[in-house]
Order: structure tokens, then C-alpha cells, then sequence
């Protein structure tokens, strides 16, 4: 395999695996955070329970992210020093922001959280806590801010042969963060519910001691989770209508569309030809690709083949198309594991409001197997926003084949590629086994009252 | 001064900070099979550096944010043609990580115990390549005239560059040592401080050695002049009242003076290096990185500046009153988290 092939394998593999944890790191920071601040305003040792159990699988995963994170801001260099070089000028001010802003304040007062239960004051306590989630989520928008330059480059001017920044007002006001922040911090607290709603629903199934404490859970995790994943949803609409704006091939690449329609239909189901550049099967639903774009039934959405020939008198010969059919299956996955999650979640709630005899255990049963759906969908929506963006690394201004490390023999590159993928394999392992293991007995030393 | 040798001291302090901070982590994690006889002492030696290690890890992020914003051709340059190394560190921090969280989270003996090696290791190969990669930076490495390292992972196995790694990974060794002396109560603190009066003359010697190689293998007397002699003078000036000070019970300063070693020895390099900040071993006066050539642009530098202006000094502040807040000794009374 050649070194991009390598490389790009490398970058996809350590992003999704650290993306694994970093969403349910940005919920359930605030939820903890705010079943301690619970426990502060009523002095009810239930919620301080509810604060520790939570608060313990809370730190396993945060445990994981902060390893991976490492990696993620090593690579850039290591693996892509092309385009460091490129577009450290403007891209690196946001990392280190990030550092400095965010990740001395999550891992201080994470430090003081965990070692603090007796030498803090309640409030200081609840306090450091809330630090830590800010810290998370601060560290989020910074990173997108990264993230989105590459979607939407702004603020830079090309000179000495890089992207210079020239304004980092406009770079922090770019509105492709503005949409994809909301929608990332949505998503983490729709991860954190579901999260939440599948190990409480198998506490409640088994009817364990400590049923007060998942009850509670359950009903925090339904509201929330039914609340973030609308907004999810509606932020990610108006998402694709900043894309038909600034990434058309993005969106178009989403729905396989490879001729400009108007009214434009949504395909609900293609087999794609990549080769001949044409969709061998499909369904299609008419005007709805329309709406999703403009919010009616008509108006004309570009397809691919007539943006590649728009692109090819902007920016010269070549291919711009992305990989279609990964970015059409990405975008549907991500797509129908949210709607399953707004349906499952105002299942949960309804349900919470209707029954004085509890939760069915029919539906309590689906609950632990659909604390896999928010991971589908955050690694989905990745996959997709990155690989449709393709060939660019940034947007109209570097292909990613440009961008790799020059110096990095492919021989290297495999060897670093194995052993990530290897240590990551045993990591999951553990960590699934750590999570299992503390989130189906509550009654271990964990919680009793120290 | 410009802005550009602003950015450089910021980038050796926050270096300066995170060897003498994660030092002491990397000498804990490194003594915690030796100097822990059972579950209850590892468990106080990690808990010792529980509430910071992550905390101070950061430094070292940020130190390679700095460099990504304000010198992206270092930052490129040096992860790039540094990257097995990397590679390495990387997956002894990913391991030696996640085993503070996950090690006491079992009953298993043998669970613990493969952790706590792995802790040992985890901490070992960073405070050894951290040696080796620092020495190399200044020796010089071959770097192109554009800017690419075209060497070899052997290249940086160098003599000079070997010992200093053996240097560092003995010196965090005994600041960890030293700080689990002033940290924790009991026989694992009275362990920590036999453990450093023995390794303390290894220290010296190596470091002696290291310096005497670097008078040779870099060009940083002939460039800057004999004064800077001073610096790794006084670094091993300091490290030789270690032993003296812990012979008089004087645990907090003997921790004081191999810290400062630390810091000495960390602007030794940096002071060497300037202007430059990674040296060509092919050109060393046109290929070499510098403050000017590497960096990023002016308007990018003084964004930074300002941000870090406001910032770094509220870091400083609650990572001071987290220590502040966790001040108090270990005892075997004392409950614990990890």
C-alpha cells in the first residue's frame, strides 16, 4: 500500500476510535454535573448515588479519551506534515487554544473532582465538576473550529506558499462551526442519555437494589436524550442547507445525485456505480431533496457530474468527486439511527409520564441494545463529513494527497498503523469489560456512603 | 523582543514545566513495582500523583500546540522525522494512561499487577526518549534544505544522545523518588529516600558525562560562547546537594534541587539552541529551523500572544491551588481514589 492509503487509514482508524469516547464524555459531564448540583440544592444522598455511579463510568470513559486525544494531536505532524506546514498558521492557533483554554481545565479539576469528595466543600465540589464539562465542551468547539476551517476555510489569505491567517475573527465566526458545535454538543448528550436509558433500563428489568436511583436516571435520560436528539435533527437540517450553499459536491455526494435535478428528489435507497458514474437501482422520493435544501418542493440541487465539471474549470483538471457510495451509506446510517433515537426516546418518555406501573418490559428489553445506536450514528456523521469532503483535506485550497508527511516510508507507516490498531483492539476490550463490569453492580463499594 | 523569541521562551517554559512537573510522575510510575511491597503502598504511590499526572500531561499538549501555532515547520519537521520514536511514547502514554484509571478497578492480583507494569514501563520509556530526543534536537539531526528530516530512526541513536536519554530516565527517577519522600508517610517514603541517596551518584556521574559530550558533539559553546557553560554547571551543582540535603532530613529541598536540576538542564537546551530550534547536522548554518524560518505569521503570533497573556496566568493559578488544595501527606489512613 502506498503511504497516503496508509496514512489515511491510520487517521481514520485513531479519529473514530477516539471520537468513540469523546461524545459521551461531553453528555455526561453535564449530567453528572447536574445531578451534583441536584444533590447540592436538596441535600438528597439519592442524587449524590446517582452523582457517583454515573460519575464512575463518566471517568472510565474519559480515561479513554484523553489517551487517544494525545495521538490526534501528534498526527497532524507525524502523518501530515504537508499540511501543517500548509496550514499550521492558521490551523494550529486553534489547537493550542484549545490546550490552553480547555484541557488544563478539564484535567485539573477532574484531578480535584475525583480527589476532592472530603477535601472540598459541597459547593467547590459541584463547582469543579461543572469545570469539567465546560472544559469538555470548550475543547469541542475548538477543536471544530479546527475542523471547520478545513470544511469552510475562512479568515486566511495565501501567501509565502501557505494559508496565512489574516482574521481570527472570522475564524472563530465561521459559520460552519456555529452549526457543526450545536450539533456535536447535541449529540453528545444524546450519546450520554442513551447511555444512560440502556443501563438503567436493564437495572430496572433485573429490579435491582437502588431501583430509585434508575428510575431517576431513566426519566433524566429520556427527557434528555428526546431533547438532543430533535436537536440533532434540526440542527443537522440546517446543516444541509449550508451545505448546498458551500459544500454542494458534500451533498451531493450524500444523496448519490449525479445529475442537477429541480425539483430534486431524496433517494432512499441507490446501488451506485462509481465507475460509470450513475446509480444502477434506486428509489426515489420527488421534491423532498428539494425541501430539505430550500424548505420547499422545488428548486434545483447540482448534482455531481455537473460539479465536477465546475470544479475542473476552477481549480484545473482532476477528480473531485468523494467516495459516493461511503458517503451515501454513511449519511443514511447516521440519519436512521438519529430518527431511531427521537422514536425511541419519546417512546421512553411517554411512557414515563403515562405509567404508574413503570416501564414495560418490552421495551425496557430494546433499551441496552440501543446504547449502540448514538455511537453509529456520531461515527457515521464523522465518516460522512470527512469522506465526502474528499479529495480536499482543505476545502478548495489542499487534496489530502498533497498534505501527507514526505519523509514517512510507507514501511514506517504500517508498522504505526498495526500497532495503534492493536492496542487500541485490547483497550476496547478492557474498557467494555470496566463498563460491564461497574454499571451492572451498583451495589459494590462504589456507592455505599464513605 | 520580537515576537518570535517571545514564542520560543514560551515553548521552553512550557517544556520547562511539563519535565520538572511529569517528572515526578514518570520517576512514580517508574518506582511503583520496586518500591511498593503490597496492594496498599501502590495504590498510596499512585494516588500520590493521582490528582495530577493528567493535569500535568497537559503541559506537554501544550507545548505541542504552541509549536503547531506558533512554528508549524518545527512542529512538522521534528513529529515527522521523530516518528518511531513518537510512535513509542505514544503508546506508553496511551497505556501507562488508561492503567492509573483502570488498575485498582479489579480485585485481581495478577490484573493489578499487569498494570502496575505497565505504569513502570509506560513512565520508563518516555523519561527515556524525552533524553534522547532533546539531545538530538540540539546535536542536530539531517534535515534537507527543505526543511524534511532524511534520516533514519538510527540516526537518533547516537551516543551522546543514548547517554542523555539514560540521564533523564534517571533523573526523573530520583525527582519521583523525592517527591514520594515528601509525599507519603511511611515505610514507602522511608524506601524512596534510601533509593535516592544510592542512584543520586549515577546521576551526577551521567550528567557530568552528558555534559562533557555536549561540549563535543554540539556547536552551542562555539556559537554562544563559554557563558552558557554556567547553566549545566549549575544543574549539577544542584543535583550534587540532593544527597547532602536528604542526609539532613531535608526532603523538601533535596525535591527543590532535583527539580531545579530539571529546569536547569532544560534551559541549557534551549538556550542552546537559539535561535534555532531543531539544528541540521547536514547545513547547520543555512538548513537549520530557526525562530524566523520555521514560525508562523506575525498576525498569527500576536493573536496568540494576546490569548496566552490572559490565559496562562489563570492556568498557573488553579494548577497551584489544585496543589494547594492536595497538599497534605499519604498516610495508610488516608482513603483513596485510584
Amino acid at each position: 500500500m502506498d503511504i497516503i492509503t496508509l496514512a489515511r487509514w491510520q487517521f481514520a482508524i485513531t479519529t473514530v476510535y477516539h471520537f468513540f469516547f469523546v461524545p459521551i464524555t461531553l453528555g455526561l459531564s453535564v449530567l453528572v454535573a447536574l445531578m451534583e448540583t441536584t444533590y447540592l440544592r436538596t441535600g438528597n444522598e439519592h442524587y449524590k448515588r446517582m452523582t457517583k455511579f454515573w460519575g464512575k463510568l463518566f471517568l472510565i470513559n474519559f480515561a479513554m479519551g484523553v489517551v487517544t486525544g494525545i495521538v490526534m494531536e501528534f498526527q497532524f505532524g507525524m502523518n501530515w506534515s504537508e499540511y501543517s506546514r500548509f496550514v499550521g498558521d492558521v490551523f494550529g492557533a486553534p489547537l493550542a487554544i484549545e490546550a490552553l483554554l480547555a484541557f488544563f481545565l478539564e484535567s485539573t479539576f477532574l484531578g480535584m473532582w475525583i480527589f476532592g469528595w472530603e477535601r472540598l466543600s459541597k459547593r467547590a465540589h459541584t463547582a469543579t465538576i461543572w469545570l469539567v464539562a465546560i472544559g469538555a465542551n470548550i475543547s469541542a468547539l475548538w477543536i471544530l473550529i479546527a475542523n471547520s476551517f478545513m470544511q469552510e476555510p475562512v479568515g486566511y489569505a495565501l501567501s509565502n506558499g501557505r494559508a496565512e491567517m489574516v482574521d481570527f475573527g472570522a475564524l472563530v465566526t465561521n459559520p460552519h462551526v456555529w452549526l457543526q458545535f450545536p450539533h456535536v454538543f447535541a449529540s453528545g448528550l444524546t450519546t450520554a442519555a442513551f447511555f444512560m436509558l440502556g443501563i438503567s433500563a436493564y437495572h430496572l428489568l433485573r429490579k435491582n437494589q437502588e431501583m430509585e436511583l434508575f428510575r431517576t436516571s431513566f426519566k433524566w435520560a429520556a427527557i434528555t436524550g428526546l431533547i438532543a436528539a430533535v436537536s440533532v435533527a434540526g440542527i443537522g437540517h440546517i446543516q444541509g442547507q449550508h451545505m448546498i450553499d458551500t459544500q454542494p459536491m458534500k451533498m451531493a455526494a450524500a444523496e448519490a445525485l449525479w445529475k442537477s435535478e429541480d425539483p430534486a428528489s431524496f433517494s432512499l435507497i441507490a446501488i451506485i456505480d462509481e465507475t460509470d458514474r450513475e446509480n444502477v437501482f434506486s428509489i426515489n422520493i420527488p421534491g423532498i431533496l428539494s425541501f430539505m435544501a430550500y424548505n420547499r418542493m422545488d428548486g434545483m440541487v447540482h448534482g455531481i457530474n455537473d460539479l465536477q465539471a465546475e470544479y475542473e474549470q476552477t481549480y484545473g483538471p482532476g477528480d473531485y468527486i468523494p467516495p459516493v457510495t461511503i458517503s451515501y451509506w454513511a449519511f443514511r446510517i447516521m440519519v436512521g439511527a438519529g430518527f431511531s433515537m427521537i422514536f425511541l426516546a419519546g417512546v421512553g418518555l411517554w411512557q414515563v409520564w403515562r405509567g404508574r406501573h413503570g416501564v414495560p418490559n418490552r421495551f425496557l428489553k430494546i433499551l441496552p441494545w440501543a446504547m449502540a445506536l448514538p455511537f453509529i450514528a456520531n461515527t457515521t456523521g464523522w465518516i460522512f463529513t470527512e469522506v465526502a469532503r474528499q479529495p480536499w483535506i482543505v476545502f478548495g485550497l489542499q487534496r489530502t494527497e498533497d498534505a501527507v508527511s514526505p519523509n514517512v516510508s510507507a514501511g514506517t507507516l504500517l508498522f504505526s498503523l498495526i500497532s495503534f490498531a492493536l492496542i487500541y483492539a485490547v483497550l476496547i476490550a478492557v474498557d467494555v469489560y470496566l463498563l460491564r463490569k461497574y454499571a451492572t453492580q451498583p451495589e459494590l463499594e462504589l456507592l455505599s456512603s464513605e | 523582543m520580537d515576537l518570535n523569541t517571545i514564542w520560543f521562551i514560551l515553548i521552553g517554559v512550557l517544556f520547562t514545566g511539563f519535565f520538572f512537573l511529569e517528572g515526578f510522575d514518570y520517576g512514580v510510575g517508574i518506582l511503583l513495582p520496586f518500591l511498593g511491597k503490597d496492594d496498599r503502598e501502590r495504590r498510596l504511590m499512585i494516588n500520590s500523583i493521582g490528582p495530577h499526572w493528567d493535569a500535568n500531561e497537559v503541559w506537554l499538549i501544550t507545548a505541542g500546540g504552541a509549536m503547531f501555532a506558533a512554528f508549524p515547520h518545527w512542529y512538522a519537521t521534528l513529529f515527522s522525522g521523530f516518528y518511531l520514536a513518537l510512535v513509542l511514547m505514544l503508546l506508553a502514554l496511551i497505556a501507562r494512561g488508561v492503567a492509573f484509571e483502570f488498575r485498582s478497578k479489579s480485585e485481581s492480583a495478577k490484573w493489578r499487577s499487569t498494570w502496575d507494569w505497565i505504569i513502570c514501563i509506560g513512565s520508563a520509556i518516555p523519561a527515556l526518549l524525552w533524553g534522547v530526543a532533546m539531545a538530538n534536537i540540539v546535536r542536530g539531526v539531517p534535515i534537507d534544505a527543505n526543511m524534511q528530516y532524511v534520516g533514519t530512526f538510527g540516526d537518533l541513536l547516537n551516543l551522546f544522545a543514548l547517554v542523555a536519554g539514560v540521564t533523564s530516565l534517571l533523573l526523573f527517577t530520583l525527582h519521583g523518588a523525592n517527591f514520594l519522600a515528601i509525599k507519603i508517610e511511611g515505610p514507602v517514603a522511608a524506601r524512596a529516600q534510601t533509593l535516592s541517596t544510592r542512584i543520586w551518584p549515577g546521576v551526577i556521574i551521567l550528567s557530568l558525562i552528558v555534559s562533557i559530550l555536549g561540549y563535543f558533539e554540539t556547536d552551542v559553546v562555539s556559537r554562544l560562547g563559554p557563558a552558557v557553560i554556567i547553566l549545566p554547571f549549575s544543574a549539577i551543582a544542584a543535583l550534587c546537594s540532593v544527597g547532602l540535603l536528604i542526609r539532613r532530613k531535608r526532603m523538601g529541598w533535596a525535591f527543590a534541587m532535583a527539580g531545579a536540576c530539571i529546569v536547569l538542564f532544560t534551559l541549557t537546551m534551549f538556550v542552546g539552541l537559539y535561535p534555532r530550534v531543531m539544528t541540521s547536522s547536514l547545513q547547520p548554518d543555512t538548513w537549520s529551523l530557526t525562530i524566523d524560518n520555521a514560525s508562523s505569521s506575525p498576525y498569527t503570533l500576536r493573536v496568540m500572544s494576546i490569548i496566552a497573556l490572559i490565559f496562562l496566568p489563570i492556568v498557573l493559578l488553579y494548577q497551584a491551588w489544585s496543589y494547594r488544595v492536595f497538599r497534605r501527606r499519604l498516610t495508610s489512613t488516608s482513603s483513596l481514589e485510584y
